[in-house]
């Protein structure tokens, strides 16, 4: 029992990074349908932002690099989709393979710039220690993917710009001719779903040091979260991640790393056997 | 208002449209009339932007449109609603409206406007529009494109597979709307309705004009012959 308790922890946090990854990915990928395989090296650039600014900011890197990463991954998000992204739209193959190849690229660029071996960001004095088995750092990860998740649930619901963002991702068609610019929404669309990657990325260098490969650990969960969950469903990603960091992490208490991979894909695999749809799907007269 | 010359369009490598002509003039209606499949929605289609035009012109208040994406032709005032009373399903009543409001900067008269056309509307703004019936789907689809307060109004079979009761209403709302002086090209099978409104009508077969003219015209039995399915 102490033992499910201490674990309890652990797999929240991961619950909680996985959801700030898979935020990103709802919007390119749940609303825009594109597999975005460089996602994971926005995440990346993310936190090596967090890495370069405690030069100038010291220990308050972390704070700062939030919105300074989701700018910078933001905007590599943008240049992705302008150059080249937007010219395969509804060729998911070959979107896959492009940015595969961006991702690559980018990692081998962390490694010239960076230096392969991984380097560490120092976490504020403030988010040391804990309440209990609960550590500070891990309390401020889960408190940053609440307030992110509500903070994408206000923008989507509560902003012009998120309400054209639906009405694109519901019927691009009508959009277009209600007198949207879709394309604009698009690349708006990348940015912040980017953007929120290089979020993510600085609140890894929290649980963990900072490499080229960092992003490719975590993205495969990721886009596991936001099919689990139901294509573009908010309420669907957080309860997906949430489901998925605790199995991730009582799987791998219980047995070893690789042998919970195993396990946590064979649940998901069997989850989208019964409900190939996700958990939430976005249900309507005109989709039925 | 609206002059089409000799647009032809299509799917890939399969031609619709060959070489269509037509005009709007300001204030009047305009109904095209065929049967099913031979290029109506099509048409409309490419005069709104949806489908880019292989040949031929558009031209919108003087201006040509044939290479300005759909919504550049919204911002200059035509507005369109496709067949198939399309809504944003997931968005409220009000966020259809309002979504389109926000996109063409109108000022909120124009969504008070949009809904004095279609009161049964008023007590369902909070409603997905999705759950909406057919017919108050479509009423949401015409009051989502009046929002734009456009200058033609463009309509893809406003009745089809619509309840009779809901269709009085459409079409008591398209009259008052061309009394009020808007032009509008509507695409309409149902012939009663298409005499009752209609100042011309054209008629496409396999992606011609086959036959143009005055309702008057369109009660001769030859011109009927035509549209015989
Ligand atoms: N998305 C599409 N892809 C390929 N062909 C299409 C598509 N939509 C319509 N067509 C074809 O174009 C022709 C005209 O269709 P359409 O304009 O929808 O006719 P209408 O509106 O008069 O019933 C038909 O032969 C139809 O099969
Ligand atoms: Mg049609």
């Amino acid at each position: 029992m102490e033992a499910f308790v201490n674990q309890l922890p652990i797999g929240i946090s991961i619950g909680a990074v996985l959801l700030l990854i898979a935020l990103g990915l709802t919007f390119t990928f749940g609303q825009m349908g594109v597999i975005n395989m460089a996602h994971g090296e926005f995440i990346m650039a993310g936190a090596y932002t967090a890495y370069l600014l405690q030069d100038l900011t010291g220990r308050m890197a972390v704070i700062v690099a939030l919105p300074v990463a989701f700018a910078v991954a933001g905007l590599m998000g943008l240049i992705l989709e302008r150059t080249a992204i937007r010219h395969f739209y509804g060729r998911p193959l070959d979107t896959l393979l492009l940015t595969w190849g961006v991702s690559l690229v980018l990692q081998q660029l962390a490694r010239d710039l960076f230096g392969a071996p991984n380097v560490q960001v120092q976490a504020p004095a403030w988010l040391q220690g804990g309440i209990g088995t609960l550590p500070y750092n891990r309390l401020f990860i889960f408190v940053l993917a609440l307030l992110t998740v509500a903070g994408v649930w206000a923008y989507l619901n509560r902003t012009g710009q998120g309400r054209r963002m639906q009405a694109v991702m519901q019927n691009r068609g009508l959009a277009a001719v209600s007198g949207i610019d879709t394309g604009r929404v698009d690349q708006r669309t990348f940015f912040i779903g980017s953007g929120l990657a290089g979020v993510a990325g600085v609140a890894l260098t929290l649980i963990g040091p900072v490499g080229p490969t960092l992003g490719t650990y975590y993205i495969v969960d990721a886009f596991l979260v936001v099919v689990a969950g139901g294509l573009g469903s908010l309420l669907g990603a957080v309860v997906a991640a949430a489901g998925l960091g605790l199995l991730n992490s009582y799987a791998e208490f219980w047995s070893d790393a690789s042998l919970a991979k195993v396990i946590v894909f064979a649940v998901i695999v069997a989850f989208l056997q019964v409900r190939p749809q996700g958990l939430f799907v976005l249900r309507s007269r005109a989709l039925s | 208002m609206l002059s089409v010359q000799g647009l032809e369009s299509g799917y890939g490598r399969a031609r619709v449209l060959f070489g269509i002509s037509l005009s709007v003039e300001p204030g009047e209606l305009v109904c095209v009339m065929g049967r099913n499949g031979v290029g109506k929605t099509t048409l409309l289609d490419t005069v709104m932007g949806v489908l880019p035009a292989t040949a031929g012109m558009v031209a919108f208040a003087g201006e040509d449109v044939t290479r300005l994406p759909s919504h550049r032709r919204v911002a200059l005032g035509m507005a369109y609603v496709p067949q198939g009373h399309a809504t944003f399903p997931q968005l409220s009543v009000l966020g259809n409206l309002l979504v389109t409001l926000e996109a063409c900067r109108g000022p909120r008269e124009a969504l008070e406007e949009a809904l004095e056309t279609f009161p049964r509307l008023k007590p369902l703004l909070k409603r997905s529009a999705g759950f909406l019936s057919g017919g108050q789907q479509q009423q949401l689809a015409i009051a989502r494109a009046l929002v734009t307060r456009p200058r033609l109004l463009i309509l893809d079979e406003p009745t089809e597979g619509i309840q009779p009761s809901i269709v009085i209403e459409i079409e008591e709302a398209i009259e008052r709307l061309h009394a009020s002086g808007m032009a509008v090209l509507l695409v309409e099978q149902y012939l009663e309705l298409a005499l009752r409104l209609a100042d011309r009508f054209l008629i496409l077969d396999a992606g011609h004009v086959v036959h143009s003219g005055t309702a008057a015209d369109l009660r001769q039995e030859e011109t009927r012959r035509l549209l015989a399915v």
